[in-house]
């Protein structure tokens, strides 16, 4: 047998990076080049937020095992907590790239020690239980930021909840989330060079965890939970573990994201966000990072470029999304497409035994 | 009295979550899959009953049986077209699928009819409503809403429990594999199921405009992910638990709105949800399955 330099994982691993790294060096050059359009270069940083995303969640679903439901509530939250402190950070800190930098991770420190809070009840479930109390807590998560003033005056820093806006009444005062209408004005600093990187670092993290002794229990966890017991793993602890780690990337990018638009409001972060990421996930196939990283890709960019077929558009998308998990999934058609590949085969041998002879 | 007529009102809405929790729960129980697209029959259900007494002037009965006809096609079309090839595979495909076809309803409906909302008229407005003790109302909506889910409610019991078909449809939920090893057709049984659902489902979207008279093709995502909750409240797969799911979650609901305030119901709902699930993590009426080694 043939000794190959590297193990499968790390081959796997590296050419995950070295895909995203050409994607992000081709697309740099085009840019500077000013060969994207300006829609093109819209989509940039979102995709990579949506990458982020989909990499945490399949951290969740594919290598833990547990369907989330609510993953667009600790994007919400990173996203609100991000730009608040870049806006409270704007006249201390005049370097966009650092406010952006610490803004994504206060955000990711804010949503993991919430994923940490939500975490101690949520993983005592299993199952679609614990889908559907994900799915609360992203709601919840929604329906709180939707009503919460952020605001500041002289005397400092106020956060209130409340059905109606309030008075401030100190000098100097500002509010800068005011519940349902969002935060509008938003500096825009998120650029696709961070975005990249926060890329280049989820990858970094997630591929390691899953390659380590915690990720193998984490899988062990998954794939049979008695016997991973049985044996001495913590399963709640490594769960935990996930469930955070999930949590925190998440947030960093929805402060990305949120830095990214001129306007942000709590609507944006609900159930379908929530479900597409899942799709992003699904489709890219569990367990399977670059397949992740395609996917996000793919299916942003999908329905964005299909603007021209206007009203046809989301309903081609949901076609192709039913179409692709027949396709992918379903025994029957397998089946089929395995005995026309076949087929396929035998003729061209055939040719190349009658060109032979 | 107000307490009184808040309970009136929370019951009513919450028997057309328990109708709709019905549907999700009979599907979870046999096809062990969350079929996202139910809230988008409830839309669809509505959309054919507005058609049918708007366009063509014919009285509600027809629209609601034309909505229920038409419904349980479409519940035994999507179920052949888009669950049946992926029997057998992980839940997540499937999920990912019935996402799929609930993004085809919205859309498909918002080409057909538009997405402005349409204005429903209700389909009881010929009873009038009656007040007891002086200030308690009781509007037609109500008393044929309720009506309707116990009816439901009880129709389904029996028919789960006596019934050729109905056991069935038990014993798949049981255990596929020895129910079609007992002779049961496990498809046949599955495509009745959907097209059962789907009918109550049409039954709910056509209730549930009459008391809330806004129709558009996003009208049943909402209550769609209420009714799931409720359906998860009362014990998955258990026809009694989606019953008092509904009620319950109708009545927290009203309960929110009008004691503490409107625009944190949705938190306290699925806070109230959170908290039961974390005492009985079954729900309130499942069964807590021990794991055999």
């Amino acid at each position: 047998m043939k000794k190959t330099l590297l193990n499968k994982n790390s081959r796997t691993n590296l050419i995950t990076y070295l895909v995203v790294i050409v994607a992000f060096a081709v697309m740099q050059t085009l840019s500077s080049q000013g060969k994207l359009g300006s829609a093109v270069t819209g989509y940039l940083v979102p995709v990579c937020c949506y990458i982020v995303l989909a990499v945490s969640l399949n951290l969740l679903v594919g290598i833990c095992g547990e369907l989330s439901l609510g993953h667009a509530g600790f994007m919400g939250v990173g996203a609100f907590s991000g730009v608040i402190l870049a806006t409270m950070l704007k006249d201390s800190i005049p370097s966009p790239v650092l406010r952006l930098v610490l803004a994504m991770v206060f955000g990711g420190v804010l949503a993991g020690v919430l994923g940490f809070l939500i975490g101690i009840p949520v993983l005592r479930l299993q199952g679609d239980y614990l889908a559907i109390v994900t799915l609360a807590f992203g709601e919840i998560m929604k329906n709180l930021i939707g009503n919460m003033y952020v605001g500041m005056d002289d005397s400092g820093f106020r956060l209130v909840l409340a059905t109606a806006k309030p008075k401030l009444i100190g000098k100097g005062h500002k509010w800068i989330l005011s519940g349902a209408m969002g935060i509008t004005g938003i500096k825009r600093i998120s650029t696709f060079a961070v975005g990249f990187g926060l890329v280049l670092f989820t990858l970094f993290v997630v591929l390691n965890l899953i390659n380590s002794k915690e990720g193998r229990a984490i899988k062990a966890v998954r794939d049979n939970r008695i016997a991973a017991q049985s044996v001495g793993i913590n399963v709640t602890a490594f769960r935990m573990k996930a469930f955070v780690v999930s949590a925190f990337l998440a947030g960093m990018a929805g402060a990305l994201y949120g830095l990214n638009f001129s306007s942000l409001d709590a609507s944006k972060f609900n159930f379908n966000t929530s479900i597409n990421i899942l799709v992003f996930v699904v489709l890219g196939g569990m367990g399977n990072i670059l397949g992740s990283v395609i996917s996000a890709t793919v299916l942003y960019i999908l329905p964005e470029a299909m603007r021209g077929l206007r009203d046809y558009r989301m309903i081609i998308y949901a076609i192709v999304l039913i179409l692709v998990m027949l396709f992918t999934w379903s025994p029957k058609v397998k089946e089929y497409t395995s005995v026309l590949a076949d087929r396929c085969k035998r003729m061209f041998s055939h040719k190349k035994e009658a060109a032979v002879k | 009295m107000k307490f009184l007529q808040y309970c009136i009102n929370g019951i009513s809405i919450g028997s057309i979550y328990a109708i709709i929790a019905l549907g999700y729960t009979m599907v979870y129980g046999i096809g062990k899959m969350l079929n996202f697209a139910h809230g988008d029959i409830i839309m669809v259900g509505a959309y054919i009953c507005y058609c049918v007494t708007n366009y063509m002037g014919l009285p509600p009965v027809v629209g609601i049986l034309a909505s229920m006809v038409v419904c349980t096609l479409l519940g035994i079309v999507i179920e052949g077209l888009a669950y049946k090839p992926l029997r057998g595979t992980p839940s997540l495909a499937v999920l990912i699928t019935a996402i799929g076809v609930s993004y085809f309803l919205q859309n498909a409906a918002q080409l057909l009819w538009g997405s402005n909302p349409k204005s429903f008229t209700s389909v009881v407005s010929s009873i009038q409503p009656f007040h007891l003790f002086g200030s308690l109302t009781i509007t037609g909506e109500v008393l044929v809403t309720v009506t309707a889910s116990v009816v439901i409610m009880v129709a389904l019991t029996w028919f789960t429990s006596k019934t050729r078909i109905g056991k069935s449809m038990r014993a798949v939920s049981e255990d596929r594999d020895a129910a079609q090893l007992m002779g049961i057709n496990v498809n046949k049984t599955i495509s009745i199921t959907f097209a059962i659902g789907s009918a109550l489902a049409a039954v709910a979207g056509v209730l549930m405009c009459s008391s809330i008279p806004v129709l558009q093709p996003t009208t049943g995502s909402m209550p769609g992910i209420r009714a799931f909750t409720a359906a998860v409240l009362g014990g998955i797969g258990s026809i009694p638990g989606a019953m008092l799911g509904g009620i319950l979650l109708g009545i927290i609901e009203t309960f929110a709105k009008a004691f503490l305030s409107t625009q944190f119901s949705d938190a306290i709902v699925f806070g109230v949800l959170i908290l039961i699930l974390l005492v009985k993590p079954a729900g309130l009426l499942g069964k807590q399955v021990q794991e055999k080694v």
